[in-house]
């Protein structure tokens, strides 16, 4: 079959957003600094640091920071008010460059320097992590999102029965890729032969693992694995990869790459001669932009989707529908939606909700966070 | 077997892309021993010259080298006049330095003028056409021109050297700058003259490099180390001996690769430094 006949759609198995939600519940036990974060600091200004990647090789994932921030900005106006006193909001956003280490530096600026009250990281694991952790290092609250739970929580050596005092996180994890993507396969006539190469960062490592990953649950939902194992970020050639996906008749390729990555692998898969029916890769394709660069071959390619114009939900904020959310990018921008507006957007009304506790929000993260707040005290944020 | 096979062409190929690489190094560092720590960065510029004539006038990228070329050939011989000749002298150590510092100086200035986004040439069906010997093996058309084109490149700069007024002129102030400039040679022009050539192969390499692979501001060193090792292990000073070098580092670490993807780098690494311990001369090299 060539590529191009094959099937070209999203993913439409039932991920939704609650679901994805319920599951990030492992990093959440804690939304406790809620009021403190405005009591500790009085009148002066609620600094929350923004730290997203912008730049380099996933910057795509950050292509609607600065209309989300800029709308978030708009509707806080002059400030929020929280038990009769009114705080000024400043949004600080910062580029971590898709580098672990320059998320970690900016992470760390924005704590020491800029004095930030509530730290907000997303999009992938180089990111979120570095950011979470400077920020447990250093007692600040910190929520994150747009990264595989299991990335964010095992892949900062999280244990279950502790979990983390400063950091938390909401996000989908492997067993919602896995639902969507069988999904996806069982609609198509094939051999149940997947082939899986993992991108060598904490994402892969973590969707990659034998017992809490993928590869377990897709054996589980009746498939064939074909594991290549791990492959260096930026590598030059998957040609030994693409001969062992072949010899074992892979009509499935699956598993994470850096959009970089996945244009080098796709490539030599044509010069190759390999053409699976199917090809669901995570992170790399979630973006116009992403299979654009793919030119032609990138039609009839599928990925996780997490978030569209269609998701039933308003922003507590604003109260703009998904749909109309994607609308006013797309009139404000004059690109197409992408899927982190939601995500974004939602990570900073958990932020302000976080900040001025009486106010009421009606996004999904905001009800369930708060069912779930354990009753700690705390005398101060900082 | 026939999977060894298909990761010894594939690890040929390869190499040929490390080849062209290393052919512009071995060059400099032969003729006026300067070992240009900014080669790799210069790829990235020309890759990143070469995005903006292909978007501007809509070349497809193989056309655009008419352009970029002379361009960075230009932006060669300048660099040369104007800051590594500086920095030349009987010690290594300045000129590397100034190298370092273009290095930092091109990333920098690429990072604010591009942003760090991926980019890449698109060349329509040339990225994935290829011819299918068996069922196992296919060799990509991109990679076998990329391989194809550093055998001419290096069968051009014998020529050059050995058969050529230029070449002559290259060589002396190899073999002895004072003598060379006490027969009337300009040595600054001269090495001028074999930066620009250094710079017009760089085109070359970077507008490859970018059909072939996504590109930012930062690529560029982890591309050049490929590249010096194949110099390293070719032997510093010997064309065909960097193209072996760029091969044999290409076949190991697909070899390697075959067996377990993760070993690929590292791989490729130990291989040179096996070289390096056991022939530090490298393989072709001529014992000084």
């Amino acid at each position: 079959m060539k590529t191009s006949e094959m099937p070209a759609f999203a993913a439409t198995t039932p991920l939704s957003r609650r679901d994805a939600l319920r599951t990030a519940a492992l990093g959440l036990t804690a939304l406790t600094a809620a009021g403190y974060v405005g009591r500790a600091v009085a009148a002066s200004p609620i600094r929350i640091g923004f730290v997203s990647p912008q730049t380099g090789p996933i910057a795509a994932f950050g292509s609607a920071d600065e209309f989300v921030v800029n709308e978030i900005r708009k509707t806080i106006g002059d400030g929020i008010t929280i038990n009769g006193t009114k705080y000024p909001i400043e949004i600080l956003v910062r580029d971590s460059q898709s580098n672990p280490s320059r998320a970690a530096e900016v992470a760390a600026e924005l704590i020491t320097k800029d004095k930030a009250n509530l730290m907000v990281a997303s999009s992938t694991s180089d990111t979120t992590n570095p950011v979470s952790d400077q920020c447990e290092l250093n007692g600040v609250p910190c929520i994150t999102t747009d990264t595989p739970w299991e990335a964010w929580f095992f892949g900062r050596g999280g244990e279950p029965a502790k979990g983390f005092d400063w950091t938390y996180h909401f996000f989908w994890g492997g067993a919602q890729v896995v639902q969507t993507f069988t999904g996806l396969w069982n609609s198509i006539e094939t051999n149940k032969v997947v082939g899986t190469l993992w991108s060598n960062d904490p994402d892969g490592v973590a969707l990659s693992d034998a017992q809490k990953g993928l590869p377990p649950a897709f054996t589980k939902a009746g498939y064939k694995i074909v594991d290549t194992g791990l492959f260096t970020p930026l590598s030059n050639d998957f040609s030994a990869q693409i001969a062992k996906l072949k010899a074992a008749q892979a009509e499935i390729v699956t598993g994470v790459f850096l959009p970089p990555d996945f244009a080098t692998f796709w490539a030599q898969c044509g010069q190759q001669g390999y053409r699976p029916k199917a090809a669901t890769v995570a992170k790399a394709l979630l973006f116009p932009s992403s299979i654009e660069a793919l030119g032609d071959r990138g039609a009839g390619l599928s990925s996780e989707e997490w978030w569209s114009p269609d998701h039933p939900f308003k922003s507590g904020l604003t109260g703009q529908s998904a749909a109309e959310l994607c609308d006013t990018f797309s009139k404000a921008t004059g690109k197409q939606w992408v899927q982190p507006i939601g995500f974004k957007h939602a990570v900073l009304e958990v932020a302000l909700d976080f900040s001025s506790a009486p106010k009421r929000s009606r996004i999904p993260s905001r009800s369930w966070t708060r069912s779930r707040r354990p009753t700690i005290n705390r005398s101060s944020v900082r | 077997m026939e999977h060894l096979g298909n990761a010894i062409v594939q690890g040929v190929l390869t190499g040929g892309l490390y080849a062209m690489f290393a052919i512009g190094l071995a060059l400099i560092f032969g003729i006026m021993r300067l070992v240009n720590i900014a080669h790799g960065d210069l790829i990235v510029l020309a890759a990143y010259v070469a995005l903006i004539v292909t978007q501007t006038l809509g070349l497809n990228p193989l056309l655009a080298l008419g352009i970029v070329i002379p361009i960075m050939a230009v932006v060669g011989y300048g660099l040369q006049r104007g800051l590594f000749n500086r920095a030349m002298g009987t010690d290594v150590m300045p000129s590397l330095l100034v190298s370092f510092g273009l290095s930092v100086i091109i990333q920098n200035g690429l990072l604010m003028l591009f942003s760090a986004d991926n980019k890449r040439l698109q060349a329509g069906a040339l990225e994935v056409a290829s011819v299918t010997l068996s069922d196992t093996i296919s060799i990509g058309l991109l990679p076998s021109l990329q391989l194809v084109l550093a055998i001419l490149v290096i069968i051009g700069l014998q020529f050059l050297l050995y058969r050529t007024a230029i070449g002559r002129a290259f060589r002396a102030v190899s073999d002895d700058p004072r003598i060379a400039q006490l027969m009337g040679l300009n040595n600054r022009h001269v090495f001028g003259l074999a930066m620009a050539l250094s710079c017009a192969i760089v085109a070359l390499a970077g507008v490859l490099l970018a059909i072939r692979a996504n590109f930012d501001p930062a690529t560029g060193p982890t591309r050049l180390i490929f590249g010096f090792e194949a110099v390293i292990i070719g032997g510093l000073t010997s064309f065909w001996g960097t193209l072996a070098g760029g091969i044999i580092l290409g076949v190991v670490q697909s070899v390697a690769s075959s067996f377990d993807p993760g070993w690929q780098i590292l791989a490729g690494h130990i291989a040179f430094l096996i070289v390096l311990a056991v022939r530090p001369n490298g393989l072709f090299g001529r014992v000084a």
